[in-house]
């Protein structure tokens, strides 16, 4: 589930990621990753991490219909969430826009820029990835 | 003459669209009247998670594809918005931080009503012909709100458009010859601090305020540039509704051809400080190379910009990477109801 934190300094450094699907990749072995960890899970200490902005194509891997939202996007139901599957690999949670285009399993996504939540009537905006189906 | 040029462009429209049968039913009005009287049929809407920061990152996300440059490359973003999401808090750090662009840059927000987009192309124009930068973008981006039963809530829509600028005579799509611009201070139109909804002066600013601005500023830049009407391929004015720039082409000696491509607040309503530059981008989307573009955008308070802009050889090269205006205003289209409009646009109050 994606969550939304208070505004702080921890949460400006989530911005690149949350803005452009920028993960990394370790050299040694090929593998993407988002969020960017700081060790490759498959070679520990031999982890060559390489910063990488994915394209933001995939596809839809699983979904699900929200009716009963968390308070944070009340105002929002129904919408979808989903598992995107990049074109580079991760996978990745994320809001599944709805444009006419009818999701299953396979249905190809870009990733779009929205804003994903509006904290109150005086508090920051955050802005957010979301998927569009192609 | 000038070097400066447009290296490349994007547009971007929310997919929801409301009818001007929709509104006119709430207020009991007479649909078939306003839709000649206004010249459209219906405008877009933003979904609840758009804004102007979002349509202006959409956009420039496109020029960038478009014009095939860096976007690390980028001196400077201006973005120009009569509804910046934020009162203190620039929509251009959004804008450069989404499209990756480097931290070693220029960046501020501008306002200017419906022309704030084109005061930020000039701006980038002066830069990057002093060779202070190499590249610079302005984008003009707006989710503007009409009063509900205002006339103008049948017009006020959301989009945006954004261009690159720059001078190297290999990348440049369209060339700026000149531009000139004309400015008074003149109160047709205003929304203070804190209001929801703009305020205006009735329906009889046209004259002082869009007709006197477009026309005083499209003669300065014919008188400079010694170009008659004929000389242009192509003629873009701002448009507020589907008949002021029609009026306006007639009054200055364009004809109905000249400014049809570039005619888009018919089907998508006025995106304010987007709407002559998404017409300057549909126009583009349709333009060989030598045609010649009038460029005229008018903002209330109140000013217009002129620009006569000369397209190259480069334009059909990079046509591949480009997704069209009218394509973009067509793609998922959905209409929405009176109801999901106010609900889309937060109008309800809920306390
Ligand atoms: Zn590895």
């Amino acid at each position: 589930m994606i969550t939304m934190e208070k505004p702080s300094a921890s949460l400006w450094r989530k911005i690149k990621p949350r803005y452009n699907l920028s993960g990394n990749i370790c050299k040694n072995c090929s593998t993407a990753y988002f969020p960017p960890r700081i060790v490759c899970r498959k070679c520990g200490r031999n982890s060559k991490m390489e910063s990488m902005t994915f394209s933001g194509n995939g596809e839809i891997i699983s979904f699900t219909e929200i009716r009963v939202p968390p308070d944070t996007f009340r105002d929002e139901a129904p919408y979808t969430v989903g598992v995107v599957k990049l074109d580079e690999g991760p996978l990745v949670e994320g809001h599944i826009l709805e444009n006419g285009i009818k999701i299953d399993i396979g249905t190809k996504v870009k990733a779009a820029f929205r804003k994903m939540y509006v904290d109150g009537e005086e508090g920051p905006i955050y802005y957010h990835y979301k998927f569009e189906p192609v | 003459m000038l070097m400066a040029g447009i290296v490349g462009y994007g547009a971007y429209i929310p997919i929801y669209r409301i009818k001007v049968e929709e509104i006119a039913k709430i207020w009991s009005e007479d649909a078939e009247a306003i839709k000649h009287g206004l010249g459209i049929i219906e405008k877009s809407v933003p979904g609840r998670d758009e804004d102007a920061a979002t349509i202006a990152v959409e956009a420039a996300r496109r020029a960038i594809k478009h014009s095939g440059i860096n976007s690390g490359a980028i001196g400077a973003i201006y973005v120009g918005s009569e509804s910046h999401p934020y009162a203190v808090k620039p929509t251009a750090t959004v804008v450069k931080e989404a499209i990756q662009a480097n931290d070693r840059m220029m960046a501020a927000d501008l306002e200017f009503a419906c022309k704030a987009g084109t005061a930020g192309i000039q701006m980038a124009m002066g830069l990057v012909d002093s060779g202070i930068i190499k590249y610079g973008m302005a984008a003009g981006s707006d989710t503007s709100q009409g009063r509900p039963g205002d006339a103008l809530e049948y017009t006020a829509s959301a989009g945006g458009a954004a261009f690159i600028i720059g001078k190297e005579k290999a990348e440049t799509i369209a060339d700026i010859i000149k531009t000139v611009s004309f400015t008074t201070d003149t109160p047709d139109f205003w929304r203070r601090e804190g209001a929801s909804f703009p305020t205006h002066s009735g329906r009889f600013t046209g004259e002082p305020g869009y007709f006197r601005h477009v026309t005083s500023a499209t003669k300065m830049l014919l008188e400079d540039t010694g170009f008659k009407p004929s000389d242009f391929s192509y003629a873009v004015f701002h448009q507020p509704n589907g008949k002021f720039p029609r009026n306006v082409a007639k009054m200055l000696g364009f004809t109905e051809e000249q400014i049809a491509p570039g005619l888009m607040t018919p089907i998508i309503g006025n995106t304010y400080s987007g709407s002559s530059i998404i017409g300057l981008a549909a126009t583009l989307d349709v333009a060989k190379p030598g045609d010649r573009i009038l460029l005229t955008s008018f903002g209330s308070g109140a000013g217009s910009d002129s620009f006569a802009i000369e397209v190259t050889e480069n334009i059909d090269a990079k046509r591949a990477k480009l997704v069209k205006v009218r394509d973009i205003a067509d793609a998922h289209k959905k209409y929405i109801d009176y109801s999901t409009y106010l609900k889309n646009r937060n109008t309800i109050k809920k306390r």
